[in-house]
């Protein structure tokens, strides 16, 4: 790894002076991703700014159905809180499914969505529950805020301070992990919210995470496995690598969506 | 460089570091304490798992630096004059060919073991597996690791 300079932030405001102050800075949060990366020198920055141990970004808030998850809680903290369990168990079973229980006790909701991994999980269950991203900034909605594979419409030195989401009526996630890593090869969250039925796909698409609007449309009138069995879904703009090639990913789709909806 | 101090294995630890310096590196060269292993350059396979405020984590994921004022506890911390009852059960039943997956094997155990009886929840062998996904061993199959966490799981129980 190459040298570089640590800081522990511990408020919001300090973690973005420090970002403005550094030369080419970048936010830690768990380390799972970013550090493998340093390791790899496939990434340098002069400064690391540690953001995990600022209490505004901590833990999960359950009013009501009003949710909110600070960005620097744990994977495992997410998977373990019995309140979002109750308000919306397809998101504390997504976490406790990413990865293995190291990674999950480092790894963060915050870093995940900023990585914005094709395959990654969250992603999915963010842009299906209509979430707003909340930064030092301003609120994103989720559909803006996932932009391409790695890419997000945060700026340079932008913090993401929490997510916040409406619990939906039902919801549920189907993740066919790649048996080696673990990471989606075709991740589906459907979620029925009072604004209709939500489907994102992650893992599968060329251009990361993305709505499945002919399955929302079909689930709107029918919210059934049974309504999905006529939606045909195309392999084109699908990935297509050593894993698996875009149409097996496709048809993969299809079968997490159904296994998504019967499970709900 | 920065100042570091933590509690390794019950006693205090302090040293001057540079910033990039692993969690692990910091273990093993500073403090020589080379039981806790590295295996892989991606963060997959375990053999460097310890404990950290009582939590299992990738120690070649972590910086020394930002592990300052934590409890740390690694391999060589957890017998107590006699082995630690996991690793007995690792003995006894063959958990281990060359051993090299093994502290990790072993770190990852005591700290499922610990959550699900804190948890409530039935640590079966199927649970025993899943849990195993972030350590990988090339010699045993994973049979006998799976054998000997349930054996030490017991053992726990009642020592
Ligand atoms: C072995 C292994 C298996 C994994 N399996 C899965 C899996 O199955 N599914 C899955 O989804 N993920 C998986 N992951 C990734 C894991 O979930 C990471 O924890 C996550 O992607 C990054 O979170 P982090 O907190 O570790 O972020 P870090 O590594 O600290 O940071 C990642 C990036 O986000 C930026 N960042 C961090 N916090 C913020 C913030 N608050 N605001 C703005 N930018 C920020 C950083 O600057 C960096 O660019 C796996 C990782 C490993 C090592
Ligand atoms: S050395 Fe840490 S996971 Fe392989
Ligand atoms: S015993 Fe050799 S790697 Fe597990």
């Amino acid at each position: 790894m190459y040298e570089t300079k640590y800081h522990k932030a511990s408020s919001v405001d300090e973690a973005v002076s420090l970002m403005g102050a550094a030369d080419d800075g970048k936010l830690l949060s768990g380390g799972q991703t970013l550090l493998p990366t340093m390791k790899a020198h496939l990434a340098a920055p002069s400064d690391l700014v540690d953001v995990s141990g600022i209490a505004d970004m901590n833990g999960v808030g359950v009013r009501g159905n009003v949710i909110s998850i600070g960005a620097a809680t744990t994977h495992a903290e997410v998977a373990g809180n019995a309140a979002l369990q109750n308000a919306c168990a397809a998101v504390t079973d997504l976490a406790a499914n990413i990865g293995d229980p190291a990674v999950r006790h480092m790894g963060t909701i915050g870093g995940s969505i900023a990585n914005n991994d094709p395959a990654a999980d969250y992603p999915a269950a963010l842009l299906a529950l209509g979430a707003t991203i909340k930064t030092n900034a301003r609120d994103i909605a989720a559909e803006d805020f996932f932009v391409g594979l790695f890419e997000t419409a945060l700026e340079d030195d932008e913090v993401i301070v929490s997510i916040g989401f409406e619990a939906p009526e039902k919801a549920c996630y189907a993740k066919f992990p790649n048996p080696a890593s673990r990471y989606a090869m075709a991740g589906v969250f459907v979620a029925k919210t009072a604004g209709g039925a939500r489907v994102a796909v992650t893992g599968a698409g060329d251009d990361g995470v993305y709505r499945q609007s002919d399955m929302e449309a079909a689930l709107d009138g029918n919210w059934s496995a049974g309504a999905l069995t006529g939606v045909s879904v195309s392999a084109d703009g699908m990935l297509s690598d050593m894993h698996g090639d875009a149409t097996y990913r496709a048809n993969l789709v299809k079968v997490m969506a159904g296994r998504a909806v019967a499970g709900c | 460089m920065t100042v570091v101090s933590m509690t390794v294995n019950g006693k205090a630890a302090r040293a001057d570091v540079p910033d990039n310096t692993l969690l692990v590196e910091y273990i093993r060269e500073h403090l020589r304490l080379t039981g806790t292993h590295v295996g892989c350059d991606t963060s997959q396979c375990g053999a460097c798992v310890v404990h950290v405020n009582g939590k299992a984590v990738k120690s070649c994921a972590a910086l020394a630096v930002a592990s300052e004022g934590a409890d740390v506890t690694t391999i060589e911390g957890l017998a107590n004059g006699e082995m630690h009852p996991m690793q007995t059960a690792f003995k006894e039943n063959h958990g281990l060919q060359c051993g090299f997956c093994t502290p990790g094997m072993v770190m990852t155990a005591t700290d499922m073991v610990a959550r699900y009886r804190e948890s409530g929840k039935t640590l079966d062998e199927a649970a025993i597996r899943s849990e195993l996904e972030g350590n990988i061993c090339r010699c045993t199959g994973y049979h006998n690791i799976v054998k000997a966490i349930a054996d030490g799981a017991s053992k726990m129980a009642s020592s």
